[in-house]
């Protein structure tokens, strides 16, 4: 509750205190956005408060998931895909022969967060291996007492994103690799907010998705500091953004499409996206970038660089952080 | 004479006052109305093509797609589309949370239903008929989002609080909001077909020293029995075709299961998940939706038709 | 004279109260079940109705969120629907009931009228996709229209593929209510006396005269009862609109009959399935507006219901 108001009133401050630079009640236009349900609530929080800004501008944002949200934007149906991972070779592909050319922007840090049911007393840390197990298709894992003989005789219940979620897909690299696939007695959803009530709904419930989502839902989740290599990491915003909360802290980011970049609104849209994508990145519960790669993301859309810089000339993907990859 | 009396202008037009031109514009009119009226009511029938064919044609490719098999699809008993090593596409998880669902509903819906018609029709004295029908008919008339919104923050916590091993999603709390939904249509239609025995069998059967109990059970209910299946069919129907109740509160896991505390997938479910997230028309996740709502298509289709079979064959025709 | 001993007959007549008793026990369940749907809900969204719902868009902050985009959707949605479906439904009852010869063809229409009311309402949604939205991928895709006149800004503006809009919306709910419409116009036309019928055909008229000036007036209360019926069960649909545009984060109101929407229905559906129970909150507001315009709908028909009946 003081959260919310908090929230609120560092918001109206910032509305009262003025805009960083002249709001314009005149401009029109649409704004198409869709994709991403982790990036969704950063998005959704901008677009709430360009109305404030610009209110006759129409924005439309869509929760297809980062795969749904790539497939339209590579048949030209939306300006703007959120994206909780970078694009893949094959959307990739699918922009080229389209003829569409995209701007590549991160905008914040998120680090996926494994929770489980609050009554969960049992299992206090994860391992990657102990991940493995419980997800991977092909393992005999059932129930808790199968990963540590110590724990409880109650069945994993399984809860996770949709296949076209770009989290699903990050966690499957992370997990299962190249060669692995994830089992299929999961409950599915593209709509995380199911996930969240699920996990705390069960007892014996494990699922993951954006931190965001676990930071909006402290009350009713508990979240599993992971194993990174030397010792077991909490998601918060500091050992997100240092990277140490690893394998799972990763950008986010947002594709413009090079032509609707020459829209009075779209453009007008993504200006403002850059500037205060960071206050509504730690509003809503992910992690701001730092100033510097603001900075680089706005250099890069002002001079219109296209092409993805997580993908070398092969389609292999580039490995590193984002600090080292992103110029 | 109540009413509005024909309108005196007819009088006036008939055609031995007006002429034969008058005539032949009022034929060509007539003609236009009901070639107009006649392409209004084949509306109806080219719906239903477009639904035949519609999902006919994308079932077809579906099946020509090489990951799918027939005999997977009918026989195979693990759905899993999305997920998994190797992709499943037996539709028996999704009918059987379909039909777990259904089965609670009617649980509720039929027992409530017929024996509501059967007070109100039978034994309710008119004003506490002008009080239960108006409620019955405002039941009916709520929105499905809203039977599932008092699943999820009404039923689920109540019965969590008596049977702690249930799911959060389960198929038992969306069954009885789908069973309370249905309850309407099961009691309207056969009260009515109550309401139309008549009275000449009632009175024989008070005659013979029956009593309003062995009249309204062993008598009038044989008699509308058949109106009676058709409405218990028509609201099993309904209640397969719920969406919005089971996608708020049964949950997205396609398992066998007779357990109705487990979470379940329905045919209804599993479309909603597709066309929240996929929008293109390529794909197998895409083509899989369109399968199983042929397959819902049919089962609803059978059950139509089924009742309409036993109220034409077998309804009682009274002298 | 009775040749049933006394005490079997008492026993008798002790079943047949136990029967009525239980007969009333299961009636209130039924209304029991019903208020308790209506007093949790209003215990639930009372505190947070009041005008700014009304005036507000969606918001990620439960205190800020309104209805006012899902409101004027579905104000849209039921306008293109009523438009679409009633002068459809009408003619086809009265096509069926005044002009049709009783043969197969007929009777073939009428099994088809009762089962396209038996079909799910999401099948509707996804012909409605195919069909309306993407027109089978033959003029293009949805954001690349082969046809475009106008601004789309503006009222006046068309578009072929007619996209994500509220034009598919309503006609998809066209769809789904127009066998409602039919059935309850039948009624209304089967109701008129053929004495009235047969004497308008003896001054001389034509059929079409007949079913214009003395048939169709005196159906028009039982028509119109149905179609408010039909919209109130329009208004309530959340799954074709689901299947057809998806949830939209929506903050202003349409232009035109082929902008992107949102309605009543889904914005309450993406409320209850959010987590946080300050939004279970909102959604419970929203419920409540819902049923008040449902209630409203019902009463005008029930009204007009009453006064049909009267002046018969």
């Amino acid at each position: 509750m003081f959260n919310k108001f908090l929230q609120v009133s560092s918001l109206s401050l910032m509305i009262l205190a003025g805009a960083t630079y002249a709001s314009d009640s005149k401009m029109t236009g649409t704004v198409k956005v869709d994709g991403s349900s982790t990036v969704y609530p950063i998005t959704e929080a901008v677009a709430e408060e360009f109305a404030e800004d610009a209110p006759r501008v129409r924005v439309t944002v869509g929760i297809s998931g980062t795969g749904g949200g790539f497939k339209r934007f590579a048949a030209g149906e939306i300006d703007i895909s959120d994206a909780s991972r970078p694009i893949k070779a094959k959307e990739q592909k699918l922009c080229e022969e389209a003829g569409i050319d995209f701007i590549e922007i991160p905008i914040a840090y998120d680090g996926l967060t494994i929770v489980v049911n609050k009554e969960n007393t049992w299992c206090d840390a994860l391992t990657v291996d102990h991940l493995k197990s419980i997800f991977l298709d092909g393992s005999e894992t059932k129930k808790w007492k199968d990963l540590n003989p110590e724990w409880p005789d109650i069945e994993i219940k399984k809860f996770s994103p949709g296949t076209d979620s770009g989290t699903f897909d990050y966690f499957k690299e992370v997990v299962a690799g190249k060669t692995g696939a994830i089992r299929s007695d999961m409950s599915v959803s593209e709509d995380d907010n199911v996930l969240v009530k699920g996990v705390s709904g069960n007892k014996g419930a494990i699922g993951f998705f954006g931190c965001a989502y676990y930071f909006e839902n402290k009350d009713k989740l508990k979240a599993l500091p992971i194993h990174n290599g030397t010792s077991n990491v909490m998601p918060t915003s500091k050992t997100i953004e240092s990277g140490e909360y690893a394998p799972f802290s990763r950008p986010l980011f947002i594709y413009v499409n090079k032509a609707s970049a020459s829209k009075k609104a779209v453009d007008y849209f993504v200006n403002y996206y850059l500037e205060n994508a960071g206050e509504m990145a730690n509003a809503v519960g992910y992690v701001s970038l730092p100033k510097e790669l603001y900075e680089r993301s706005q250099n890069n859309y002002k001079n219109l660089r296209t092409g993805t810089q997580f993908l070398d000339a092969e389609g292999e993907k580039v490995i590193g952080a984002l600090a080292t990859v992103y110029e | 004479m109540t009413g509005k009396e024909p309108s005196t202008t007819l009088c006036s037009n008939t055609s031995h006052q007006r002429g034969g031109r008058y005539l032949i514009w009022k034929k060509l009119i007539d003609r236009f109305a009901r070639t107009v009226l006649g392409c209004a009511a084949s509306v109806s029938i080219f719906t239903m093509v477009a639904i035949v064919i519609v999902l006919g044609t994308e079932t077809y490719s579906f099946f020509q797609l090489e990951e799918v098999s027939v005999s997977d699809f009918f026989l195979g008993t693990e759905w899993s589309p999305l997920l998994g090593a190797q992709k499943h596409f037996g539709i028996w998880p999704l009918i059987c949370g379909t039909l777990l669902v259904t089965l609670v509903a009617s649980l509720i819906s039929i027992p409530l239903g017929v024996i509501s018609a059967i007070f109100l029709a039978e034994y309710a004295p008119p004003i506490v008929r002008n009080f239960f029908k108006p409620m019955l008919e405002i039941l009916a008339g709520v929105p499905t989002v809203v039977y599932g919104f008092f699943a999820l923050t009404v039923i689920t916590p109540a019965l969590q609080s008596i049977w702690s091993g249930i799911d959060f999603y389960n198929a038992l709390s969306a069954g009885l909001a789908v069973g309370i939904m249905c309850i309407p249509i099961v009691c309207s239609i056969s009260e009515d077909t109550i309401r139309s025995v008549p009275n000449s069998l009632r009175e024989g059967a008070y005659a013979l020293g029956g009593t309003k109990l062995d009249t309204s059970l062993k008598v009038v209910f044989p008699s509308a029995l058949s109106g009676i299946v058709s409405a218990c069919l028509l609201s099993i129907a309904r209640a397969i075709g719920e969406t919005m109740i089971v996608a708020l509160a049964a949950g997205n896991l396609a398992q066998l299961t007779l357990n109705p505390g487990a979470q379940v997938q329905t045919m209804t479910a599993y479309m909603v998940q597709i066309f929240l997230g996929d929008t293109d028309a390529i794909g197998v996740e895409y083509k899989s939706s369109y399968a199983v709502a042929a397959t819902l298509f049919v089962m609803t289709l059978s059950l139509t038709l089924i009742g309409a079979i036993v109220t034409k064959r077998y309804k009682e025709v009274y002298n | 004279m009775s040749r049933l001993p006394r005490r079997s007959y008492k026993k008798k007549r002790m079943y047949n109260y136990l029967f009525a008793t239980f007969c009333v026990i299961v009636t209130s369940l039924s209304v029991a079940a019903l208020f308790t749907l209506i007093i949790t809900i209003g215990i639930q969204g009372w505190h947070h109705l009041d005008i700014d719902l009304l005036q507000s868009y969606a918001s990620r902050f439960p205190e800020k969120a309104g209805v006012k985009a899902a409101v004027w959707g579905t104000i849209w949605l039921c306008g293109i629907c009523v438009f679409t479906a009633i002068p459809i439904g009408v003619a086809t009852a009265l096509y069926l009931e005044e002009f049709a010869k009783k043969n197969k063809i007929t009777s073939a229409i009428d099994i088809n009228i009762s089962n396209l009311a038996g079909v799910p309402s999401i099948v509707y949604g996804i012909i409605g996709l195919t069909v309306f939205a993407r027109m089978f991928g033959l003029f293009g895709t949805i954001n690349d229209p082969l046809v475009e006149i106008g601004n789309p800004m503006t009222f006046f503006y068309f578009r072929l593929p007619f996209g994500s809009s509220l034009l598919v919306g309503g006609l998809t709910l066209a769809l789904v209510v127009l066998p409602i419409i039919i059935v309850s116009s039948r009624e209304a036309v089967r109701a008129v006396p053929s004495s009235l019928r047969e004497a308008s055909l003896a001054l001389g008229a034509s059929r079409w005269e007949t079913v214009q000036k003395v048939v169709l007036p005196k159906a028009i209360p039982g028509i119109l009862t149905g179609s408010i019926l039909s919209v109130s069960r329009a208004i309530g649909e959340a799954a074709p609109i689901l299947v057809i545009g998806g949830f939209l984060f929506i903050r202003f109101t349409p232009e035109n009959v082929f902008d992107d929407f949102t309605a009543m229905p889904l914005q309450i559906f993406n409320w209850a399935s959010r987590p946080q129970e300050e939004f279970h909150a909102v959604a419970a507001s929203g419920i409540i507006v819902l049923l008040c315009v449902l209630l409203v709908f019902n009463s005008i028909a029930v009204l007009l219901r009453y006064r049909f009946q009267g002046k018969s």
